[in-house]
């Protein structure tokens, strides 16, 4: 692995000599995920059948992938039907005029220099198979539409190509049509799987999400014991035990965070944060182990994997006869729950679900009336602002805090002010990134959509130059230590991002702040943040300091 | 290379009337038959493409949202309504934004890395030179195109009229010269330019994005040929064009060649238009990041071709996890799951 210097020196944004077409694709290790293994495609094959190819050890290293036989009638005829089924596809085939807008939006090219990560050439991988299969000019003329008949040389640079793409759509925001190169390397993908060409690092959380819940994998008694080791440390650090309500009937709110938050660090500070924040407000709410996965894994595979996911939120909130969703901090999760969500599965909601109402101030969530899920940081900003909330801000004194907006909810919601107007509540040391690297112009942390696997960490890290290197302005200038996110993916992928470009900043979840500052009764006095470090002032006290239940 | 090619077929597409119309006297061919047959595959095969696409799908409303939404409380989270729209005006407005003032270019940023003391530096600046081209080029197109209809039109409407007042209003030379055809030129040299000097957009362009500049542009230079150095017979054009809309087709003797070669060069733009790229003018406007609500948590939305498919149920999982969940104190919805194997 390079130094962050030498990296930097190495990326050239000249094109190299040779045509694109004509440029080999480098299938060394560390330029490819490692395919899924067999077991797992087998599950998934036995659950949705026809969607995944036949199981098979295979290795991108390898000359042969072990591709069925008829391999290119399946992807021709995939994508014949899938012209049909998405106009996006059919239409981002058609009207690009290659002006290059996109070129140097996506961060992977900027990290890179590659110009297979430009956005537009990317979809060209697929266009010029369009074009040569589909169209007659394309037929006709070949090169010089610069098209090309389907070759498994073709196929194997799809598999590189869009397994470096984190569907974060920022080139879409700049494109002057709104090409979404997210939902082509989406339909690549799908018709990846119908041959087989899959990552184990989307594949196993899928199978996991569908057996178990979640997609680590988590079995119920497990989920409940982490849990309870969380309430454990929560009343070690604000000396009250909690309630931590799971799979219980008869609530009137299903809170589902992604599990991330339930596995590692820092994402444990965060539900720490909703579990206290729930507590004090005395919330009528469970949360599930069945139901326990907001992020959607199905995403990154098929369409029809994203539904049969999707479902259990539903499906659950049904059988815990609750009336609306509290979704917490994810997110692919909320793309999927505000651009798909409802039109996937609303018939499977039950008649006892309402449009949202905060039970606190008795706000009503128009704006959620179809999907009945309301995003935490919205149901927290309205606490807020309606001074349900005894907050001391100064708790976080110790932490300088800055905001990465997360591609989904930025540029395939809208939700940019909520989280700021949250965090601006709880901690007094707020500072922006960078204009033209926040909001909907915000930078990905390179490890989405299944990306987040060790084994591409350069890649990821070459990706992260962009938001790393806004981040270390604001370190640089204002001292910023902390880096929120609203999302379970960044506070996995943003520590060695910040490591490598940022060293000395830390990664956080919104509502671990919250819970840092909220006052749970009158005259409490904290003496460490949700992590258990000492705040400000209790720093010496270290030695002979006894939790207050103790 | 792919330039070259590109201007050499142009060159072609010019001698093809040179020398149909002067040395083979076919001037009812160019004249007629083939501007004709030209409009009818260009008429035919846009619409055709355009119902294409309408034939598929919208199965999923997945606007590229720009700004903040319409939270549920818009006092405190003003509403960025242009950019990330709610309703079907705010929508409006976004596609006229678009349409008309390219607003996602206007946007356009540019990266640059830098080596500071400071350790390296990613640079992003506001980089309006594409959108700047882009509105030359299709606005001067676009009003040079509307002209036009002086010809085909009898009275001519007060707004060609108007156009052409305003277009010639600074008065160099005889006959006036138009802005509209300066820009015209301007645009495509400033678009061709750009395309040949930056590395990285070179390297994407095909035959296919070259051809059509150098097209428009033999279109305008031939047609200001007529118009400032030939000085054309118009009263004569006219008469011929008229004949075309009204279906009499006449071809007078005194119109010159250099009519028939932009005749010609505008029968292969029309088409090939409906085959190109060029068809971004009408799927601007059909484009599902951009011309939907942002409502779909608000509204339900139908997906014509949902497919059925249920979760993993509920009662499998306890089936299958009962025995843990049962020690582990979580409730059941059926306690004979909760039982080991030997008890049950």
């Amino acid at each position: 692995m390079p130094k962050a210097d030498e990296l930097f020196k190495s990326i050239d944004y000249a094109p190299p000599t040779t045509g694109w077409m004509e440029t080999p694709v480098d299938f060394s290790p560390g330029n490819w995920c490692y395919p899924a293994k067999p077991e797992k495609i087998q599950y998934m094959e036995s659950k949705l059948p026809g969607l995944w190819g036949e199981a098979r050890e295979w290795s991108p290293g390898d000359e042969d992938w072990k591709l069925p036989s008829n391999w290119k009638e399946i992807v021709v005829n995939g994508f014949r039907e899938r012209l049909d089924k998405f106009r996006t596809l059919k239409l981002f085939m058609d009207i690009c005029v290659r002006c290059g807008a996109c070129a140097d939006k996506c961060h992977y090219f900027i990290g890179s220099g590659d110009p297979k990560n430009m956005p537009v050439l990317r979809a060209e991988l697929m266009r010029s198979v369009y074009r040569g299969e589909f169209t007659l000019a394309g037929k006709i003329l070949t090169k010089l539409t610069g098209s090309r008949v389907m070759e498994e040389d073709v196929l194997k640079e799809w598999f590189i190509y869009f397994y470096q793409c984190t569907q974060c759509r920022r080139c879409s925001l700049f494109c002057p049509y709104g090409i979404d190169t997210a939902e082509m390397t989406m339909m690549a993908r799908e018709l990846m799987h119908l041959v087989g060409l899959n990552t184990n690092w989307i594949m196993e959380p899928v199978s996991n999400c569908n057996i178990t819940g979640n997609h680590l994998g988590i079995q119920p008694h497990a989920f409940k014991d982490i849990v309870d080791f969380m309430v454990d440390d929560i009343e070690e650090v604000t000396g009250r035990r909690v309630k931590a309500p799971l799979n219980e009937k008869g609530h009137d709110i299903l809170f589902i965070t992604p599990s991330g938050d339930a596995f590692a660090d820092p994402g444990i500070y965060t539900f720490m944060g909703y579990l206290t924040l729930f507590d004090y407000l005395d919330l009528d709410y469970t949360m599930s182990t069945y139901a326990s996965e907001g992020g959607n894994f199905g995403s990154f595979t098929n369409n029809e994997t994203m539904k049969k996911l999707n479902a259990k939120m539903y499906a659950e909130a049904n059988r815990l006869g609750c009336k609306w969703i509290l979704g917490g901090e994810c997110g692919h999760m909320w793309r999927v729950v505000h651009q798909y969500m409802d039109t996937m599965n609303a018939d499977l909601q039950g008649d006892q679900m309402t449009t949202p109402v905060n039970p606190i101030t008795g706000t009503v969530f128009d704006t959620a009336a179809a999907t009945k899920m309301v995003h935490i940081t919205e149901f927290t900003a309205d606490l807020i602002k309606h001074g349900k909330l005894p907050l001391d801000p100064s708790r976080n004194d110790h932490l300088r805090v800055t905001f990465h907006d997360s591609c989904n909810p930025a540029r395939g919601m809208g939700l940019l002010d909520e989280p700021r107007y949250v965090l601006k509540a709880v901690c007094n040391n707020f500072f922006e990134m960078p204009a033209g690297t926040t909001r909907e112009q915000t930078f990905c942390c390179a490890g989405g959509s299944g990306l987040n696997t060790e084994e591409i960490l350069e890649i990821r890290l070459r990706g992260g130059l962009p938001r790393g290197n806004a981040l270390k302005y604001v370190q640089d200038k204002h001292g910023v230590n902390t880096l929120a996110c609203i999302c379970a993916i960044d506070r996995a992928t943003l520590i060695p991002l910040a490591d490598y470009w940022a060293p000395g900043v830390t990664v956080t979840g919104t509502h671990e702040l919250v819970a840092n500052a909220l006052i749970l009764e009158e005259g409490e006095e904290r003496t460490m943040d949700m992590r258990m470090e000492a705040l400000p002032g209790y720093e010496d006290e270290d030695d002979d300091w006894t939790p207050p239940n103790m | 290379m792919n330039a070259l090619y590109s201007l050499l077929f142009v060159f072609l597409l010019v001698l093809i009337p040179l020398f149909g119309v002067d040395a083979a006297h076919m001037k009812t061919f160019f004249g007629v038959c083939i501007p004709v047959t030209a409009f009818i595959i260009f008429i035919i095969g846009f619409a055709s493409k355009v119902i294409n696409w309408g034939r598929s799908a919208v199965p999923f409303r997945i606007p590229t949202t720009g700004g903040q939404f319409k939270s549920f409380d818009p006092q405190l989270f003003k509403q960025n309504k242009y950019d990330c729209p709610q309703t079907g005006a705010q929508t409006f407005v976004r596609m006229v934004l678009e349409v008309f003032a390219f607003r996602s270019l206007f946007r356009n940023t540019e990266v640059s890395l830098h080596e500071t003391k400071d350790g390296p530096v990613v640079a992003y600046k506001s980089s309006k030179w594409l959108w700047l081209f882009a509105i030359i080029f299709h606005y001067s197109f676009f009003i040079v195109a509307l002209r036009h209809l002086r010809l085909f039109l009898e009275p001519v409407p007060f707004f060609v009229n108007g156009l052409e007042f305003v277009d010639g209003i600074l008065q160099i030379g005889a006959p006036t010269m138009y802005m509209a055809d300066a820009g015209l030129v301007a645009g495509v040299l400033l678009l061709l330019g750009r395309r040949l000097i930056n590395a990285r957009i070179n390297y994407i362009s095909y035959v296919s994005d070259f051809f059509p500049l150098f097209l428009i542009l033999a279109v305008a230079l031939s047609g200001i040929y007529m118009r400032y150095y030939a000085k054309v017979d118009v009263i004569a054009i006219k008469e011929l064009t008229m004949g075309l809309v009204t279906f009499s087709y006449v071809v007078p003797e005194t119109i010159s060649v250099s009519f028939f070669i932009h005749v010609f060069l505008v029968s292969v733009l029309m088409i090939y238009f409906p085959f190109s790229k060029l068809m971004h003018m009408p799927g601007v406007f059909m484009s599902p990041t951009r011309n939907m609500p942002n409502d779909t948590r608000a509204k339900h939305h139908v997906n014509p071709w949902n497919p059925d498919i249920k979760p993993h149920a509920y009662a499998d999982y306890e089936k299958e996890f009962g025995v843990p969940m049962a020690e582990a104190g979580l409730p059941l919805d059926n306690p004979d799951n909760g039982k080991a194997p030997e008890e049950a």
